[in-house]
């Protein structure tokens, strides 16, 4: 593994997850999975001392340096980072906010292409976590079931022969595993379905949230749908039930939604939409929040072939790179949330207004 | 129709069944429907609480409950009060210490109080770490009262199990 506190890199990048491939990829915007794993010999992390965290670490550390494989992945010492850094691998998607705000030894490992990342010392010991561009849990799943193996044959995981993998929040007991699918459902919020379409849900055991997980606002008319229920059911029995059974009916509903609006009222809605990249591609300073809200409509626009010279996957990043610690990473300073509005009002313009190719953008 | 919490037009109609005093019917906009939904979204602490709360309710006597909140783990200390307050448990011992207490709230939660998923090739009984666990707890204690000696002796202590797992470790890996 590459130690490394320095990620500068990373903000002129995007991850594989944000490319806009993979099946379905016009609504699902991610596929994600994560294992909760614990130590054998450690309390959990509540109950956990100073020393005892600073040993999870760097006994973690030392196991996953003995992986061949990850000669590559980088890892990162997250109390050394300043407050921005670890913002920005919260947008990134990389790190949880929990571990972000936390106190105290905590890391994460983080391969370069950005599908897979370790976390060590979140609510759980560690935290695996697999993320795939559109609907893909199948080999999503695949992937994580050999991470887990591979650090299975280093790290000694608390585990009991009922109740399975042992996590600090039974919530999570059993497998362990916390399935997310990433959606952007502008047209069930136009067509104020997006209510009937959750109730629905609730009763299936599954839950939704927003973009940044438990908590967070239903910004950019995304949602995430994940399994509510972690014990008593195979891992691949879960990842069916989101992948095979939950998630494309949700599909299945939006592109109704989709259609009826294309139908309704063609003009209305694609005067909508260009009207939004009209704003974002002029506008001399702009919130987070109005940038959120003019791309998803945007992303729809592009996806229903009313625009067609922006690729999805330049969309898919500009949600993420305007988000306030990538642009403060992009200028290599702190801004204030006025100066930051005017940064990223400049960002959308270059990026949508053709003065960079694609291949500069990723 | 306006909105009851602002001055905009109500959007959403919902019927909440669940309200203890019977169907209690909202309109809402747009933003104060997605604020419901929001709080509607169950947390983890918040499930557990809820479950917690259903399953106290069911057949047990408030002695009961006190005495449980009393029952401590003897390995990580945490008592079954804290664990009901924070929603976390403390170290993979109180799964077998407080197992038939936590098995009418997995019920509650999971539906289940069975795995059936995947399984470690190499399995740790928890009990047999539990001890690490416990030496580790007892030598912080004796730090804070500032007895050295004792916190060296369990320093010895834990070296010398620490030593013995990975010598054994290794054997099994050399005979795989």
């Amino acid at each position: 593994m590459i130690r490394d506190s320095d990620f500068d890199d990373l903000a002129h990048k995007s991850g594989e997850w944000l490319r806009g491939t993979g099946p379905e990829s016009d609504i699902v915007i991610s596929s994600r999975i994560r294992l909760a794993r614990n130590l054998a010999d450690f309390p959990f992390i509540r109950r956990c001392s100073d020393e005892d965290r600073v040993s999870i670490e760097r006994n973690v550390r030392a196991k996953m340096d003995s992986i061949e494989e990850w000669k590559d992945v980088r890892y990162i010492d997250l109390e050394q980072l300043s407050e921005t850094d670890r913002q920005f691998l919260v947008e990134r998607q990389l790190i949880s906010r929990e571990i972000a705000d936390a106190e105290g030894s905590r890391a994460v490992a983080i391969d370069p292409k950005e599908q897979y990342s370790v976390m060590i010392n979140e609510e759980d010991h560690l935290r695996i976590q697999v993320m795939h561009s559109g609907l893909d849990l199948k080999s999503a799943w695949q992937s994580i079931d050999e991470l887990d193996d591979k650090l299975e044959g280093a790290i000694l995981y608390a585990f009991h022969p009922q109740f399975g993998y042992l996590t600090a929040c039974p919530t999570n007991v059993g497998t362990g595993l916390r399935v997310s699918v990433m959606l952007h459902l502008p047209a069930l919020v136009i067509t104020r379905q997006i209510d009937k379409v959750f109730r629905s849900m609730q009763r299936i055991n599954v839950t939704v949230r927003g973009l940044y997980g438990e908590g967070s606002q239903y910004t950019g008319d995304f949602y995430q749908v994940s399994n509510q229920i972690t014990l008593g059911h195979r891992e691949q029995d879960l990842v069916a039930l989101v992948g095979d059974d939950v998630v494309p009916r949700i599909i299945e509903y939006e592109r109704k939604a989709r259609d009826f609006l294309v139908k309704q009222g063609q003009q209305d809605l694609h005067d909508d939409v260009s009207r939004a990249l009209g704003i974002l591609s002029t506008a001399k300073k702009i919130s987070s929040e109005e940038t959120m809200h003019y791309l998803s409509k945007v992303r729809m626009g592009v996806n229903l072939g009313l625009i067609d010279d922006v690729p999805v996957g330049t969309i898919n990043k500009l949600f993420i790179h305007t988000q306030p610690a990538h642009l403060q990473k992009l200028q290599g300073r702190l801004l204030s949330s006025s100066d930051r509005n005017v940064e990223r009002a400049t960002y959308l313009q270059c990026h949508l207004s053709g003065k960079l190719s694609d291949g500069e953008l990723n | 129709m306006k909105c009851q919490y602002c001055e905009k037009p109500a959007t959403f109609h919902i019927t909440e069944l669940t309200e203890p005093g019977g169907p209690q019917v909202m309109h809402l906009c747009e933003e104060h429907a997605r604020g419901f939904l929001q709080k509607e979204a169950a947390t983890p602490a918040a499930s557990i609480a809820g479950a917690l709360a259903k399953q106290l309710n069911l057949g047990q006597t408030k002695q009961e409950l006190a005495e449980l909140d009393q029952k401590e783990c003897p390995v990580c200390g945490i008592s079954f009060f804290e664990f009901r307050n924070t929603g976390r448990l403390g170290c993979p011992f109180d799964y077998t210490h407080f197992a038939e207490d936590l098995i009418p709230l997995l019920t509650n939660i999971h539906d289940s109080v069975e795995h059936c998923g995947k399984r470690p090739r190499r399995a740790a009984a928890a009990d047999s770490h539990a001890e690490l666990i416990q030496l580790r707890r007892e030598m912080e204690e004796a730090v804070e009262r500032e007895d050295y000696e004792r916190a060296s002796e369990i320093r010895d202590e834990l070296r010398r199990i620490e030593e013995a797992g990975s010598t054994e470790q290794n054997a099994s890996e050399e005979e795989e």
